[in-house]
């Protein structure tokens, strides 16, 4: 079996969950990976209590950035505004369970990128992602 | 003895890249991303270890000796770069970092003191970031408008359409010879001629064009010509612009510094001639020497006619190949005895960075995104493809292990 392109990361790009757009989102965010102009829209509703109630994404990408926002956008619902900002990396690639090299680093965190961004209104910068830096640094209001 | 497309050595040729003999995946590098950057040829390599070793020192400089042999070296290897554009003079050939470097440039000196508010520049929809963005900021500094010359449906430039925005009387066309995603060649002669008649300036980005071309710069009739050094077979850090000298002369200074100028007081200074005054500082010296050796050996072992012609034979070979590759589809020009590469293409189901890192498993480079060319992909409706580029080194077996490598890659992606 192929390590990268295991069966779940395919399954996850053929037919990524929570692909769309959430009505009448609290939160939305539009980044690109500059380093292959792969694109990611991803929108989100808060409930009362300012947990994420709906998620969303859509756009073209490679089979590790649809997989990976696939993947994460499945575990957001229920999460409050400042435990998105928390997520570290790490929790990425173990929803993607594959080891991601340094040159694909960047397709596997887009989303978490974006995400992040949504859930703070801005821009969320960590240096060069993937190699160093870390994201729950990016995380602070 | 001629080089033709027939007898040309590509065994001969191979042994002259030492980057070849690795492997990668197990299997020795099919090197197909020349378009980004070729592999070093051994004649530049040594020119490179031989002056380093033995020569090197500041030029323009000192009467020592060494300094003497590295500015005869350095200079050495301005004529080298003039005879094989055919530049009419040495004068006109300025040393610079890379081709991005020679076209800001131009927009910096020449752009600021001949483009004002509402003035126009042409730009084409397949130019390379290094050929959009240094005019978009001319225009952002100077408030001038910028117009897009659009291509067809095949991938060439629209010619009618051009003639049309060549009419609102711009300033300047800024062109590239070919394109670095489509594997198109522009009728640069034409074009520069159409573009000189409604009174354009015309700036070439001959990064794509002077690896794969013979090259006249004086015959082609455009005012500015760009190259790149480790596109040519040389080093990074070292390009050319090549610019005509009335043009030139007329220039003020792009960067201040040592070298560029003839005198400096408290007051003020006076600039050297050209092309020294667009030389600040001390340059890329060896850089400039390995360029000049890759040069020289690409004229004298091959001749610049037989480049071309290999370059076509492979790009023919590589288009009838992927059009049997299924659910594979090529952007730019169709099959055709001009045909140049690179072969941008789309694996239907799997996107290029995919396909990009399926290829290096079978030891096949080929670059994937968007080619520095963000306005040609929005054009195509893609955000990004993979390329296969060539060099003077590239097989016709090279481009087998590309398809086989497709299929994998289908295979893996369950297509």
């Amino acid at each position: 079996m192929d390590e990268l392109y295991r069966d779940q990361i395919l399954e996850h790009y053929k037919r990524p969950h929570n692909f769309g757009v959430v009505e009448g989102a609290d939160l939305e965010y539009e980044d690109t990976n500059p380093f292959c102009g792969d694109e990611q829209h991803v929108t989100i509703k808060l409930d009362a209590e300012d947990r994420v109630a709906e998620v969303a994404f859509e756009g073209k990408g490679c089979a590790i950035s649809t997989a990976a926002t696939s993947l994460l956008t499945d575990e957001l619902v229920g999460k409050t505004r400042e435990e998105v900002l928390r997520l570290p990396k790490e929790y990425v690639l173990e929803l993607l369970g594959i080891d991601i090299s340094a040159t694909r680093m960047k397709c596997a965190m887009l989303g978490l990128k974006i995400v992040k961004s949504a859930a703070l209104g801005q821009p969320a910068e960590w240096e060069d992602e993937g190699e160093v830096g870390d994201p729950t640094e990016a995380a602070t209001f | 003895m001629t080089v033709t497309a027939e007898t040309f050595p590509i065994a001969r040729v191979r042994e002259q890249f030492p980057l070849l003999a690795r492997e990668i995946g197990g299997a020795p590098v099919a090197y197909l991303d020349s378009g980004a950057s070729a592999e070093r040829v051994l004649a530049s390599i040594e020119a490179v270890d031989d002056y380093e070793r033995h020569h090197h020192s500041n030029v323009h400089r000192g009467s020592h000796t060494l300094s003497a042999e590295a500015t005869a070296a350095y200079e050495g290897a301005r004529d080298t770069v003039a005879r094989h554009i055919g530049a009419a003079d040495r004068r006109e050939v300025v040393f610079v970092r890379n081709a991005t470097e020679a076209l800001n440039l131009v927009a910096r000196a020449w752009g600021d003191a001949n483009v004002g508010a509402g003035d126009r520049v042409l730009l084409t929809e397949m130019e390379h970031h290094s050929n959009v963005v240094p005019w978009q900021q001319l225009a952002e500094r100077v408030g001038a408008e910028i117009d897009w010359a659009p291509i067809d449906a095949e991938g060439l430039l629209d010619l009618d359409a051009l003639r049309a925005l060549l009419e609102r009387g711009p300033k300047v066309l800024a062109v590239t010879q070919v394109s670095n995603v489509l594997g198109t060649e522009n009728p640069l002669a034409e074009i520069a001629a159409m573009a000189h008649e409604a009174g354009a300036v015309v700036v070439a980005d001959g990064a794509q064009g002077a690896p794969k071309l013979p090259l006249d710069v004086a015959a082609l009739g455009v005012d500015f010509y760009a190259i790149t050094g480790h596109k040519l077979y040389g080093p990074t850090g070292i390009g050319a612009l090549w610019g005509r000298l009335d043009l030139l002369r007329e220039m003020p200074p792009f960067l201040g510094g040592g070298s560029m100028i003839r005198k400096v007081t408290r007051e003020g200074t006076t600039y050297a001639d050209v092309p020294a005054r667009f030389e600040a500082g001390t340059p890329a010296i060896a850089q400039a020497i390995g360029m000049g050796a890759a040069l020289a050996w690409l004229d004298e072992e091959l001749g610049m006619e037989a480049v071309r012609d290999h370059e076509r034979a492979i790009a023919d070979y590589t288009l009838g190949a992927l059009a049997e590759v299924p659910g594979l589809k090529v952007f730019g020009p169709p099959r055709g005895p001009e045909r140049l590469g690179p072969v941008s293409f789309e694996l239907e189901g799997v996107h290029a960075h995919d396909v990009s890192e399926i290829l290096d498993r079978h030891g096949v480079a080929v670059r994937a995104g968007h080619h520095c060319a963000q306005v040609l992909m929005e054009r195509l409706g893609v955000a990004a493809t993979a390329r296969a580029s060539f060099g003077v080194y590239t097989t016709t077996e090279e481009i087998d292990r590309l398809v086989d490598g497709l299929e994998d890659a289908r295979r893996v992606f369950g297509l």
